[in-house]
């Protein structure tokens, strides 16, 4: 038999493929710490890492103080979206799900916008509010979604939906009912804003990010076998039911924690995993990582573009992923559409 | 020898109906066991039973004389592969890809795939003749192929049972017969034993020895072709006419639809 020798993935290809999105992704913080309105050299840049600036200098405060919170919160959005929009296909075995199909965006925003009109802090009782929105619709779509005999894909996503448009019509009655300075502050959350980081909720959203990804990404194989069909996973060994409730509620809790702080950011989760897919094939094993860094990384270049394009003022971030999201979507779509609808 | 299977007074029901009812089976070690019954006779209820996809509501069913209910999703998948008629592959993976989804139940969680499970998954495919096909996307192979592919992908798992659900459905006359001898030369060489559920009355009757004919979720008849495929029984299950004589090349029964 001539043949060149097939090899299947190994774990040496996955973590050197993963190493180089780190160079990469670090490349973009360093990149993304210079540039702003203030001017930062490379030089100051350097020496407030290495502490030969004093901590009182305006560089050192613009650099510990707003961007880089700013950073890394935008790096573990990113993550977060695109590692559920990842999870979510495969679970759905639908190329077009991203992690707010189920509804989780309009219920952390019904939460956000309820806080804001309430007149709750940025710091605290907004995300506060937002996380259980979350919490709330992640409650309904499991609990009204499962029959019987499970989860069906089709009837969470329906769930979604309707719970989605229900939403969405309270969260309208508060925008139209608000004051005109609370609707600014309310449209703001609504496309996503990164601006308001501090490094208390980092602290909680980055373990918390960590140990979802561990617990996923040993569900990798699971979610390969499941993008064929839920009975022939059943048939290779998956534990159906508890894989899915599991991947869903992981997703979902991340997600919902992210959003509280970050608003709503469209078309990384839905781009990103396209993109890995496209580069890297079906493998979760391969796809988990690299879609989630891919996601840091693109949430971090569209961060640092929404707050320099129109310098000193700035862009909401969603702005900036749908910008730069829709078309490149719409051109993919003619170039593949076809292969990823094919059954 | 102990059955690999065994089925004692199995009774299942969607609902309020039964689907199947004092169903008693053994599967032996290697053998070739042909299911044939019209729709609805509850064929493809039987074999997801014999997987456990689906629980039994009366009775009982056996794996080498353990419960099936006792074992866990991953210890079954050990022991029984299937291959039905919902595949579909949403994302594109290449065939071996596939077929190395096979080695889900024999790998840990974090585990990846070794050069030993490459080397089964590289052997199922050279069974089932399609190692050429090892490379190519599943999306783009024809019918015939992918049943190939997906019966490696059985295998690959080194079950002692392979369920076969209309394995010969959509395909022409010689991947049907392909396929059939395919499913023989398992049960022959390699100790596999195989339930194959089909319409094709003709190549069950070629190719099985042992034939159980479903009628309205009961046991109809049993045995043999040569006793189970008799006019009457072919007439009362199937309610039609035909015409039942002996192949003149293998001797087996051989069915004629009459018009």
């Amino acid at each position: 038999m001539n043949m060149t020798p097939i090899r299947p993935l190994s774990a040496g290809k996955v973590i050197t493929i993963s190493a180089l999105m780190c160079a990469c992704l670090f490349l973009v913080v360093l990149l993304s710490l210079l540039l702003g309105t203030a001017e930062i050299s490379f030089d100051r840049l350097v020496g407030a890492f290495s502490g030969s600036l004093p901590a009182a200098d305006p560089s050192a405060l613009i650099i510990f103080k707003i961007r880089l919170p700013r950073i890394i919160l935008a790096g573990l959005v990113g993550f977060s979206l695109s590692l559920g929009g990842v999870v979510f296909q495969a679970l759905l075995r639908n190329p077009l799900a991203d992690p707010f199909i189920l509804g989780i965006s309009s219920g952390s925003a019904l939460g956000a916008i309820m806080g804001i009109v309430l007149g709750f802090s940025f710091a605290v009782g907004v995300p506060f509010m937002s996380f259980a929105g979350a919490l709330l619709t992640i409650y309904l779509v499991v609990a009204l979604g499962t029959r019987k005999m499970g989860m069906e894909s089709s009837t969470i996503l329906l769930t979604g939906v309707i719970l989605n448009a229900f939403f969405t019509a309270i969260i309208m009655f508060f925008i139209s009912t608000a004051s005109s300075s609370r609707l600014y502050t309310m449209l703001f959350w609504l496309f996503g804003d990164l601006s308001q980081s501090h490094y208390g909720p980092l602290a909680i959203i980055a373990p918390v990010v960590v140990a979802a990804s561990i617990v996923l990404y040993g569900f990798s194989k699971h979610l390969n076998i499941i993008t064929a069909g839920e009975e022939s996973a059943v048939q290779l060994g998956v534990e159906i039911k508890k894989a899915k409730m599991a991947c869903l509620l992981v997703v979902s809790l991340i997600i919902g924690l992210v959003v509280s702080f970050s608003g709503l950011i469209g078309f990384v989760g839905l781009i990103v995993p396209h993109l890995a897919r496209m580069a890297f094939g079906s493998d979760h094993r391969m796809l988990i990582p690299v879609g989630s860094l891919g996601g840091a990384i693109f949430l971090i270049v569209a961060d640092t573009l929404a707050r320099t394009v129109i310098s000193p003022s700035e862009l909401p971030v969603g702005v900036i992923t749908a910008f730069l999201g829709a078309p490149f979507f719409i051109y993919l779509l003619m170039k593949r559409g076809s292969q990823w609808s094919r059954s | 020898m102990e059955p690999v299977l065994t089925l004692k007074n199995v009774g299942f029901r969607y609902g309020m109906a039964w689907a199947l009812r004092g169903i008693d089976l053994e599967v032996n070690e290697g053998e070739l066991l042909g299911i044939l019954g019209p729709n609805g006779s509850g064929k493809s209820t039987l074999l997801k039973l014999m997987d456990g996809i689906l629980v039994p509501d009366e009775g009982k069913i056996l794996v080498r004389g353990k419960a099936l209910s006792s074992l866990g999703r991953t210890s079954v998948a050990r022991e029984i592969a299937m291959v039905s008629q919902e595949n579909y592959f949403r994302f594109e993976f290449s065939v071996l890809e596939v077929v190395l989804m096979g080695r889900f139940p024999h790998l840990g969680r974090f585990q990846f795939e070794g050069p030993k499970d490459l080397d089964i998954a590289l052997n199922a495919l050279k069974a089932t003749h399609a190692l050429d096909l090892a490379e190519r996307s599943i999306h783009g192979l024809s019918g015939g192929e992918k049943q190939r592919v997906l019966i490696a992908r059985a295998l690959a798992q080194e079950p002692g049972v392979v369920l076969l659900d209309e394995p010969t459905s959509f395909l022409d006359l010689k991947y049907k017969r392909e396929i059939f001898g395919l499913v023989s030369s398992l049960s022959a060489d390699k100790g596999i034993s195989v339930v194959v559920v089909s319409h094709d009355i003709d190549l069950v009757s070629q190719y099985c020895k042992r034939i159980v004919m479903l009628r309205g979720g009961i046991v109809h008849d049993s045995g043999e072709p040569a006793e189970v495929l008799t006019r009457t029984n072919i007439e009362a299950v199937y309610d039609c006419p035909v015409l039942v004589d002996n192949n003149p090349v293998t001797g087996k029964p051989r069915i004629t639809l009459l018009g």
